[in-house]
């Protein structure tokens, strides 16, 4: 498969081998990233292999001291920029604050925000600023709750909340 | 021989073709990412921070609701095709085992609910992978199951948690909410009128993606889609459940709609197609699984548009999970060559449809292998 040409456009490499039925035949068709995506076969983008390392590499290909960014590590783990260029894998979880803001500014790109919005998380043993945040994400869920009539949650989220608010009194 | 009963349906309760739409849909599977505190993720691990990922797991599910009565297979104590067969379920992905014919690393495991279609996959790229696997189109039920497991283990593990950027994971295509939803849907209609890349064009910008049944790189076979949420960072739980929900309700309407169309424009091509594929499971004596899953296709069709009536999809998604190398090697009590998979395999799909798609009967087949 490794020398196979795409058969759309004859040029580049095959590397979406799709397999289908036509008049009950079956038959396999051999294409490259490109005429695949142009004929919808393949997913947009996927997010763990490729396309991460294409966010990546115009990242960084676009500074002039690449060299000095490959060479940043993370003081926990070890971890290097230029091993992350190439394993799309960070090593812990102190390589999100290690790599300074190229880590927002790919999250940027990969998911068109670098800030949360999702559920607040609630650690073991919490400090009374880490509880009221979470207070105010329940309260957020609560009111979507009651927004879609979904009042069975609704009341296990009141619940949550009431006993939150105390605990956090009582601290 | 490692024994599937503790694990609930034998973690087959996704194939009962339940869930809505379950002609369209096959599954319906949310995960979400969560790592341990003060640890390297999982490519970075070393056997010391794998081991005490594990035992703080352990110390964990003591105290949840939703595992305590659950099953916990250390992966490198499981036979290796017990390994194989939890693969071709779903049940475990090829990251937690390790490259095909290597020893598994340090740690690995998976737990099972008793109680819950919910698992907990640990050690993985990330430390806990939590994962809820229903039949049908069922995102928001499959969010609140894991979401509720989330919050139990959360209380008890020390997450790495950002302020700013919210779960953090080994993949910063994880990151945030560590939410993966996906639905894997089969959508014969939309590529036999040619109409799959319109229906799909334009998932990106919606921060959904798709792909074809067998994960990354993989070709699509079967007329076999998998569309899930590629963003994670910047939106609630909630709205990138609803997203998904509404793209997959979109798609299965235009799906129908096509499946009415070929009806209506080529009754004659598409009965043809439908009973070819039928009538070649009947009788072939050899098949390839990529040929089954197309030729399956084409009865899941058949089935769908009531001209296969006494052939269930319940029937026609065990065969898709049974008929896997793995699976035929325990049916046949030993290591068979590939020549002798596509006969075992031909044999097996000729006995369930020869009993007119009965599920006990075709069961009754599989139960032998599924239980050793």
């Amino acid at each position: 498969m490794a020398e196979m040409k795409c058969e759309q456009c004859g040029s580049l490499d095959a590397v979406v081998h799709l397999t289908q039925i036509v008049n009950n035949e079956m038959s396999t068709h051999h294409l490259c990233q490109k005429c695949a995506a142009e004929k919808g076969l393949q997913g947009s983008e996927d997010p763990s292999s490729h396309h991460l390392l294409d966010l990546i590499d115009k990242m960084s290909g676009g500074l002039s001291d690449a060299s000095h960014l490959e060479a940043i590590q993370c003081g926990f783990c070890d971890l290097t920029f230029g091993e992350f260029r190439k394993t799309t894998r960070l090593g812990c979880p102190q390589c999100y604050e290690a790599f300074g803001d190229q880590l927002p500014r790919l999250l940027r790109r990969i998911h068109g925000s670098d800030s949360h919005a999702g559920k607040i998380y609630l650690p073991p043993d919490p400090s009374a600023s880490e509880m009221e945040k979470r207070l105010e994400g329940l309260r957020r869920k609560l009111e979507r709750a009651i927004q879609v009539e979904d009042f069975e949650r609704a009341a296990d989220l009141r619940d949550e909340i009431d006993s939150l608010a105390l605990v956090k009194e009582a601290t | 021989m490692t024994r599937f009963g503790f694990v609930p349906d034998h973690g087959l309760d996704w194939l009962e073709a339940s869930g809505e739409h379950s002609d369209v849909v096959l599954s319906t599977r949310v995960r979400i990412a969560r790592n341990l505190q003060g640890h390297a993720f999982g490519s970075r691990a070393r056997i010391n921070d794998r081991e005490a990922v594990l035992r703080c797991f352990r110390r964990s599910v003591e105290r949840s609701q939703m595992l305590k009565d659950g099953t916990l297979l250390v992966i490198p104590e499981v036979p290796v095709r017990t390994q194989e067969i939890l693969h071709e379920r779903r049940l475990v992905t090829r990251d937690l085992l390790g490259p095909e014919g290597s020893v598994p690393a340090t740690s690995a495991a998976i737990h099972f609910s008793a109680e819950e279609p919910v698992s907990v996959m640990v050690n993985e790229e990330d430390h806990f992978r939590m994962q809820s696997l229903l039949s049908g189109l069922r995102i928001l039920e499959a969010w609140q199951i894991v979401d509720q497991l989330d919050e139990e283990l959360g209380r008890e593990i020390p997450y790495a948690y950002h302020q700013e950027f919210g779960f953090l994971t080994s993949c910063p295509t994880n990151v945030g909410t560590g939410l993966r939803a996906s639905v894997f849907m089969h959508l014969p209609g939309l590529v036999l009128t040619k109409e799959i890349s319109k229906a799909l064009r334009g998932l990106g910008e919606l921060g959904l993606t798709f792909r074809g049944l067998y994960g990354e790189g993989s070709e699509v076979v079967g007329n076999f889609f998998q569309i899930s949420n590629q963003t994670t960072l910047g939106r609630t739980e909630e709205d990138l459940v609803d997203d998904l929900e509404r793209v997959v309700r979109t798609v299965i309407e235009k799906e129908l709609h096509a499946r009415q169309v070929l009806l209506r424009d080529a009754p004659a091509l598409t009965e043809d197609k439908i009973w070819r594929a039928f009538g070649t499971l009947c009788y072939s004596r050899m098949l390839t699984f990529e040929e089954l899953m197309n030729y399956l296709s084409g009865v899941r069709l058949g089935v769908s548009l009531n001209i296969l009536p006494d052939v269930s999809v319940y029937t026609l998604n065990k065969l898709m999970i049974f008929t896997q190398p793995a699976h035929l090697d325990q049916a046949a009590g030993r290591n068979l060559s590939d020549d002798e998979r596509d006969a075992h395999r031909a044999t097996l799909v000729r006995s369930v449809l020869a009993n007119d798609g009965d599920v006990s009967s075709g069961a009754s087949d599989i139960q032998g292998n599924r239980t050793n």
